[in-house]
């Protein structure tokens, strides 16, 4: 920018423009996000119930009762399990699938397009398609599993298998996301860094891969990892189509028993003390985030 | 070729298809029956091929006899309304970001990248309590109100306005055009690859989105499509598979076609939010 000096006529066109662009996406900050933020904080220590006349102030009674939950606890496991399921097939699988759709050439636009197709669709619409796929006597998966020798399985209907099923129904949303930034990340490397290696002595596919396209997709793979997380850690929709947090409290998640105690019970107090429990984690990660995503901008 | 190298190109094939049909396969589903005849649906034989065409009788009952239409034009109306604030606000308040220097400029940048950490289930609360308090429930505003605020889009925009050359900026200063005229016949035309990726980003998002609709709205002629399809599932006590994977279709399909013509600022928008 070229330097201006400061009081000019110009300078000071500048600050009065700047100011008023400025201004309306700093009001929305203001009401959406800062108001709202210390609203939760404040409501978390109060036994609030929406239309409740009188109000108490409870200290950490909330944090408290919380945590000493069963149900709450059930959640916080749930959650993390579904993460530790989705996370390094949705990672590693991406990984792959753009490993060799980056190879492909002719085809490579069809794979790429199937593999998106996830992505782009209605996951609220999708999950009764998977219901409907999945139900034990019209779908075809339940037979199909039955040849194949698993027995027959209600797969979201059983206590053992729910989680692990919208989980599956998770990786099949997200393989095709990461698969695109893995791919646009494969498309950054030069193609001379694979001659130099060849030069080298890296004769075969795994060794450039190890000696080239990992060390080179690694903010990739950091920044996938980040986002995949927070996407796994925020799982919703599926649990409210398919499973309602059954069978046996099986498949409830962090997110939907907020809902429940926040938008069908209305405890606000309670579940503005669970929001700043996912606050923590979610901020905790996406800093992460942000600092890879900052990293790339000043290297760019 | 080397008998190597053709092994290989079929084993990577034979992955790649292999994982194609899973991913592809609730979407065959999915049209498959929605021409399939309800006899069929429930018969004991198992036929992938439908053995007549009962498409018209099934999209018909999905169009007709729920809410569906309804939902589809408020996911216009909504993700209309929510881009349009979104770009009138984001794309000036960006430019000031990238190229002017005025007070609280650091500030608001900082705030920017702070919002990117919070996703909307942090603020639902409050503003949840604030909209009932002032009897905007299940209104459009409340469906609305929240995604005007795009920390996304003011973060992508700036990314973009920075990278613009300034002798162009300083060419028109010395033309005689203000900072206002600058914006919008200027650099808003120069970042039209950047605005076409976060729209399709933001229509998608809210086209699909259910966590918030599902708590502000409450009666069904303000249901979005995420919405009508699961009343509409609700209401099909009767389990009438072929109309409702009909109005699954319907649903999701315009966000396919959508994906299908305007691939490229699809995969873009992706890209954007992590490599950018």
């Amino acid at each position: 920018m070229s330097p201006r000096a400061p009081g000019s006529p110009q300078a000071r066109t500048e600050a009065r423009w700047g100011a008023i662009f400025a201004a309306p996406a700093l009001l929305l900050i203001v009401v959406i996000l800062l108001a709202p933020l210390a609203v939760l904080v404040a409501l978390s220590a109060t036994d609030y119930r929406l239309g409740a006349i009188a109000v108490r102030m409870i200290g950490l009674d909330n944090y408290a009762a919380m945590f000493a939950d069963p149900v709450f606890q059930r959640s916080l496991r749930n959650t993390f399990l579904y993460v530790a399921f989705v996370l390094p097939v949705a990672v590693f699988g991406g990984l792959g699938v753009a490993l060799l759709v980056h190879a492909r050439i002719r085809t490579r636009t069809i794979y790429e397009v199937i593999y998106f197709l996830p992505v782009t669709s209605t996951l609220v619409a999708m999950a009764t398609v998977w219901q409907f796929m999945l139900h034990p006597t019209l779908g075809p998966v339940t037979p199909l599993l039955a040849d194949l020798g698993f027995g027959r399985i209600d797969l979201l209907n059983d206590p053992d298998f729910a989680l692990g099923t919208l989980a599956l129904i998770g990786i099949w949303q997200l393989i095709g996301f990461n698969m695109v930034l893995f791919l646009a990340g494969l498309s950054a490397i030069p193609r001379e860094l694979y001659e130099a290696a060849a030069l080298d002595g890296a004769r075969y596919g795994a060794d450039r891969f190890l000696r080239v396209t990992w060390p080179l997709l690694g903010p990739t793979t950091m920044f996938v990892t980040v986002t995949s997380t927070v996407t796994a850690f925020k799982v919703f929709d599926t649990v409210v189509v398919l499973t309602r947090g059954g069978p046996l409290g099986s498949t409830e998640t962090l997110l939907y028993i907020l809902y429940l105690e926040g938008f069908q019970y209305f405890r606000m107090g309670y579940a503005a003390a669970m929001t700043v429990v996912l606050l923590v984690f979610l901020a905790g990660l996406s800093i992460l985030q942000a600092r890879v995503l900052e990293r790339k901008v000043h290297y760019a | 070729m080397r008998p190597g190298r053709l092994i290989g190109r079929i084993a990577s094939h034979a992955v790649l298809l292999a994982g194609a049909v899973v991913m592809a396969a609730p979407f065959v589903w999915m049209l498959l029956t929605s021409i399939r005849p309800p006899e069929e649906v429930f018969g004991a034989v198992f036929d992938p091929i439908p053995s007549r065409f009962a498409g018209v009788e099934n999209y018909g009952q999905a169009l007709g006899a729920s809410n569906l239409p309804r939902a589809m034009l408020n996911g216009v109306i909504v993700c209309g309304g929510i881009l349009a604030v979104q770009l009138l606000t984001a794309i000036p308040a960006a430019y000031a970001l990238a190229r002017l220097s005025f007070r609280g400029r650091g500030l608001l940048f900082g705030l920017v990248l702070f919002g990117l950490c919070i996703p909307i289930q942090v603020p639902a609360l409050p503003l949840y309590i604030a909209l009932a308090n002032l009897r905007l429930l299940d209104t459009y505003f409340a469906l609305m109100m929240p995604f005007f605020l795009t920390v996304f889009g003011l973060f992508l925009f700036r990314q973009f306005f920075r990278t613009y050359p300034e002798e162009i900026l300083q060419a028109a200063r010395l033309d005689g055009m203000g900072e206002f005229e600058i914006v919008w016949r200027i650099a808003a035309p120069a970042a039209l690859p950047a605005i076409a990726a976060f729209s399709v980003f933001s229509v998608v998002a809210h086209w699909n989105d259910l966590y918030w609709p599902l708590i502000v709205v409450t009666s069904s002629e303000r249901a979005t499509p995420a919405l009508g399809i699961l009343a509409f599932r609700d209401a099909e006590t009767g389990g009438n598979y072929g109309a409702l994977m009909a109005a699954a279709a319907l649903i999701t399909g315009p966000m396919i076609v959508g994906f299908l013509v305007a691939r490229r600022a699809f995969v873009r928008g992706i890209t954007m939010t992590g490599v950018r």
